[in-house]
């Protein structure tokens, strides 16, 4: 099981840039009783079969890891899920891409915490395999709005590549002063 | 901390960039690859990619290449990360926490010392051949 809620965002996450997507668009909406995450990509997509497949912890996609027959990343996410109360929704169709999107009640005491989100945010715009990626983080407190928006095309035009650990220290900060804006009690 | 734009952003990539070509490039070439698979991740990958960021920023060092990969087949000692410097074998490092990465920049990367007790493996020939060694 993983520590935080950023923790298996990253996780899912890097399951869509796995599966060849081009665009994948991630939104965060968190507010004071829940936090609400969708992943949306268009990737290869999984048929009905593969669809009841991934939230079993015995099953892994042939060929990503030779010899290995275990994958844990969606039956962690649902675990930790049903744990805590939440929902979790898996759409998808072969060819074309998946949408996972779940959610985990701000009170729950079986909720994770929420964990370095920036650091989280920063891992994934640098994954080797991420192409246009969009990440929306929304919060909403007591009538209060806010957000903000990262863009890797645009931070990629910025700083060129997202491999030196000097520009990866550029984008950590960045992503961080974004973070820093978000009121306490919806972190 | 304030919320900065791409412009500031885009002014401090300019910052780094001249500091960088003002003194003598240290570590070119240098590699360092964490393992983010699952397994990754649940041992704390997450903060030991931060920790190699701020050894490196501590040491004034902007030009190592830092990336991810997924599992690499040593589940049971992650967070697993693989660094290649120029001259030196190449090496799988296991349990490597924040302080372990803190002493790889220092010991590794700065001195050219294995950090021996934290060695877990490293690519030998026989592995990387195309039938994995079997």
């Amino acid at each position: 099981m993983h520590i935080s809620l950023s923790d298996y965002l990253m996780d899912i996450v890097q399951n869509s840039f796995e599966a060849g997507s081009i665009h994948v668009a991630v939104t965060i909406e968190q507010g004071l009783e829940k936090i609400v995450c969708t992943i949306e990509d268009d990737g290869k997509g999984m048929d009905a079969h593969q669809q009841r497949s991934v939230l079993d912890p015995f099953y892994s996609e042939a060929g990503k890891h030779d010899r290995r027959r275990v994958g844990l990343g969606l039956p962690f996410l649902h675990q930790a899920v049903e744990a805590a109360g939440g929902s979790f929704v898996l759409e998808s169709a072969l060819g074309e891409g998946t949408t996972v999107r779940f959610s985990f009640k701000s009170d729950h005491l079986d909720t994770p915490p929420t964990g370095d989100l920036a650091l989280a945010l920063a891992t994934l715009l640098a994954h080797p395999l991420a192409q246009d990626l969009v990440i929306k983080r929304q919060w909403e407190s007591d009538g209060k709005r806010g957000g903000y928006t990262l863009d890797r095309s645009e931070l990629l035009e910025v700083l060129g590549e997202f491999e030196s650990s000097g520009n990866l220290l550029l984008l950590r900060q960045f992503v961080a002063s974004q973070e820093s804006e978000v009121p306490s009690e919806v972190r | 901390m304030a919320k900065m734009t791409l412009e500031e952003l885009r002014k401090l990539r300019q910052q780094v960039q001249g500091d960088l070509q003002k003194r003598d490039i240290e570590g070119k070439d240098s590699r360092i690859i964490i393992g983010m698979g699952t397994c990754g991740i649940a041992a704390g990958a997450k903060e030991t990619l931060d920790g190699f960021l701020s050894a490196l920023d501590e040491k004034k060092i902007t030009n190592i290449s830092v990336t991810q990969t997924g599992c690499m087949g040593l589940c049971y000692v992650e967070p697993t990360v693989e660094v290649i410097v120029p001259n030196m074998p190449t090496v799988i490092y296991g349990k490597v926490d924040k302080e372990t990465a803190k002493k790889i920049i220092e010991e590794h990367i700065g001195a050219g010392r294995l950090v021996t007790d934290h060695i877990y493996d490293r690519p030998a020939a026989d592995i990387i051949k195309k039938d994995g060694g079997r």
